[in-house]
């Protein structure tokens, strides 16, 4: 690698790329050129980092030294001033906020901020995502090449059960054991699936993933199929993600290019290549049975199991279905070994886990921290405290595998097994943290209104359970609101979780149920007194009046 | 309606670059409805009709499958399409205000397109940009952290 004086970081998230990080980029690179700085200065553009408040934004190392928004216009003083100069562009700098990742874990020496602990984004943000050479310099593709040339199949599959690595999608299963179901399932062909079809509301660390460092999934992914013995695999990426599409894609040319898909890899005779397929919007595509239909041409209807994918999945052939976050993981057990990745996070839940803060804190955005720490350390530390004014009253963690968390809960470390405990579930890694003005009732309604929409129409508690709790919910925000229907709920949430076919349905009474137990004063005030104590709901009968 | 139903050549070419693209097989129909679909802006009968005969699919699949996904549309649409997230994270930060200033603006309830053929107003959940919710997405343009006073701005970029 060539060593450069300093590091030009330009993030092209969505967002930025918007407002014209492209732009921004072509003119550093002119401007560099122009002051005869191109071979000391290295320039690249990385992806998200999980900051969005002064987009597009540029990083230049080895200070760290963060400005934005950068405008087009503004890049000539930039150069000249910083890389030229060699002093700060007065006026360009961004907001004084920590940064997460690397960038957080300079200034963390400093002692201002606590560390992260990044395996999954290891190098989101750090490497130009479209160069597979940047990520072979990163210790890409070692992992595969050790794979291939030194451990047969059953010898991964150990090594990953024995790092106690577990599905990061929601469920929480064993990765390895899900593999080892897989590899030992008869079958004359087997496909590995990466499900990237993330839409939980409030969850976007796949795309995280996906847009700042798309080949780890890649290498992940033709280590489960060397270890499973597949030789086909699919992308499945939810249709809105058009820029984390084009990334895999162009990164899935350049693998097969370097010889790591396709037909003999690493000369030991094994081939494997990937298809990405788009979906079409349809939540319920993210349930992997779902999924499977979708890709073979279908609505996205969840199967009745048994059988499970791992035995009868794409096509009836035994598949493996992986989220992306837990790919991500795999690599790095692999050159590090399972006893690394056991120091990190919780004996239940080894690892770290990737969170979306969102809602009313200071900083929202992503983080990496071991499996383990407790909401009230997420929202102390890593989003530097509730909003001024505002105080904790509940946090949602993301869509239908999440729940409902009260402020009484908020030591609960979290992982797998003490979220088991406590009743509530860690979902696909969403922190929504809500404050004092934000009504449960209004709450459960927004949550049952996206169950309603999403639902498949397949199974009847989950078609109908859904649509009735959010038509009471909607009578009781209108003040129109019987104690009855309050044990209406409670049987409704319960027939969900007990008889729907699929975990959309599973989990959509999860919500509701959370909100009866912590929060049933609040919501009988609607009720009885036909006020909303946030002053949220529309209470069209108002208080005094008796319906 | 000024929306106008779309036949004749430009909808044949459409299928046939979608299918010479991925291929005439049944697991490639929904990348196929997906490309027509954003070529032409919804899926009209006459590329229903091609894409049945090409894939040798009955189009009562075609419209099984057409209108069970989000981004497929068998109606014609307006010239821009906003999508407002409706989800938990951009309602809690004020997606409420910013969704009544939204339907104020256009008149329009959901799924509505209005008479000049101009919008389409459509409620979505999540799009993954939390983080700068509430969030309003015209076409493919993203709008982060919008406050109501400047939904009339964002829509004055449109014609």
């Amino acid at each position: 690698m060539k060593t450069t004086r300093a590091m030009v970081l330009v993030y092209s998230d969505p967002l930025s790329m918007e407002r014209g990080a492209k732009e921004v980029y072509e003119c550093l690179e002119a401007e560099i050129k122009s002051f005869g700085l191109q071979d000391e200065i290295s320039l690249t553009m990385v992806g998200d980092i999980g900051r969005h408040d002064a987009v597009p934004m540029v990083i230049i190392y080895p200070e760290a030294t963060i400005y934005g928004p950068v405008r087009p216009a503004d890049v000539h003083f930039l150069v000249e001033e910083h890389l030229y100069k060699g002093r700060i562009a007065a006026g360009l700098q961004a907001p004084l906020q920590e940064l997460t990742g690397r960038i957080a874990w300079i200034s963390a020496r400093a002692g201002t901020l606590p560390a992260e602990q990044r395996i999954v984004l290891e190098r989101a943000g750090i490497i130009d995502p479209n160069s597979i050479e940047d990520y072979i310099l990163h210790d890409g593709y070692a992992a595969l090449g050790t794979v291939l040339t030194t451990m047969k199949p059953a010898e991964v599959i150990a090594e990953l059960q024995k790092s106690g690595l577990r599905g990061r999608g929601g469920a929480g299963f064993p990765t390895g054991t899900k593999w080892s179901f897989v590899a030992k399932a008869p079958g004359v062909k087997k496909y590995v699936v990466c499900n990237a079809d993330e839409s939980e509301p409030g969850t976007f660390k796949d795309r995280v993933v996906l847009e700042g460092d798309p080949h780890s999934v890649i290498e992940a992914m033709a280590i489960a199929a060397y270890s499973v013995g597949a030789s086909e695999g699919y992308f499945y990426v939810r249709g809105e993600y058009s820029l984390a599409q084009e990334r895999l894609f162009t990164a899935i040319l350049q693998a097969r290019e370097f010889g790591f898909l396709g037909q003999n890899i690493f000369e030991t005779g094994f081939s494997f290549d990937i298809k990405i397929h788009s979906g079409a919007g349809a939540y319920i595509c993210g349930e992997e049975t779902a999924l499977l239909e979708s890709i073979e041409g279908r609505r996205g209807i969840p199967r009745t199991r048994p059988p499970f994918p791992t035995t009868s999945g794409l096509w009836g052939m035994p598949t493996l279905i992986n989220n992306v976050e837990t790919l991500a993981n795999v690599p790095a057990i692999i050159r590090n070994g399972a006893n690394w990745y056991r120091s990190f996070g919780s004996p239940s839940s080894p690892g770290t886990k990737v969170y979306t803060i969102l809602g009313n804190v200071n900083v929202t955005g992503v983080i990496e921290v071991p499996m383990g720490i407790t909401l009230r350390e997420a929202i102390a530390i890593y989003a530097k405290g509730m909003k001024p004014g505002s105080t904790f009253k509940l946090a949602q963690t993301g869509g239908s595998s999440g729940s409902v968390i009260p402020s009484t809960l908020q030591d609960t470390p979290m992982d797998f097994d003490s979220f088991n405990k406590a009743g509530v579930s860690m979902g696909s890694g969403a922190l929504l943290v809500c404050d004092e003005d934000t009504c449960v009732v209004d709450m459960a309604r927004v949550l049952l209104n996206f169950f309603r929409h999403e639902s498949c129409g397949k199974c009847n508690p989950c078609r109908i359970g859904t649509q009735r709790a959010f038509e009471i919910l909607t009578d009781i925000a209108n003040g129109e609101g019987d104690l009855n229907d309050l044990d209406v709920l409670a049987d409704l949430s319960e027939n969900l979780v007990q008889m729907s076919n699929c975990g959309l349905g599973q989990t959509a009474g999860t919500p509701l149920h959370d909100v009866l137990k912590y929060f049933r004063a609040e919501i009988e005030a609607h009720i009885r007194l036909h006020v909303c104590p946030a002053g949220v709901c529309p209470m069209k009968v108002p208080a005094g009046i008796h319906a | 309606m000024t929306v106008a139903i779309k036949e004749g050549p430009e909808v044949l070419e459409a299928v046939h670059a979608a299918v010479a693209k991925h291929g005439a097989g049944v697991e490639e129909l929904i990348p196929i409805l997906n490309d027509v679909n954003r070529a032409l802006g919804y899926l009209p009968a006459a590329a229903m009709a091609e894409i049945s005969r090409q894939l040798k699919v009955p189009r009562s699949s075609l419209f099984s499958v057409a209108t069970f996904y989000e981004m497929l549309s068998t109606t014609p649409r307006g010239r821009h399409i906003i999508q407002f997230c409706e989800s938990a994270p951009c309602h809690v930060v004020g997606g409420r205000q910013v969704w009544q200033a939204l339907q104020k603006a256009v008149d329009l309830q959901p799924e509505e397109t209005s008479l000049d053929g101009k919008w389409t107003l459509l409620t979505v959940s999540c799009l993954g940009v939390c983080a700068v919710g509430p969030v309003i997405i015209i076409d493919d343009d993203i709008y982060g952290n919008v406050k109501p006073d400047q939904v009339a701005d964002i829509l004055a970029k449109y014609n």
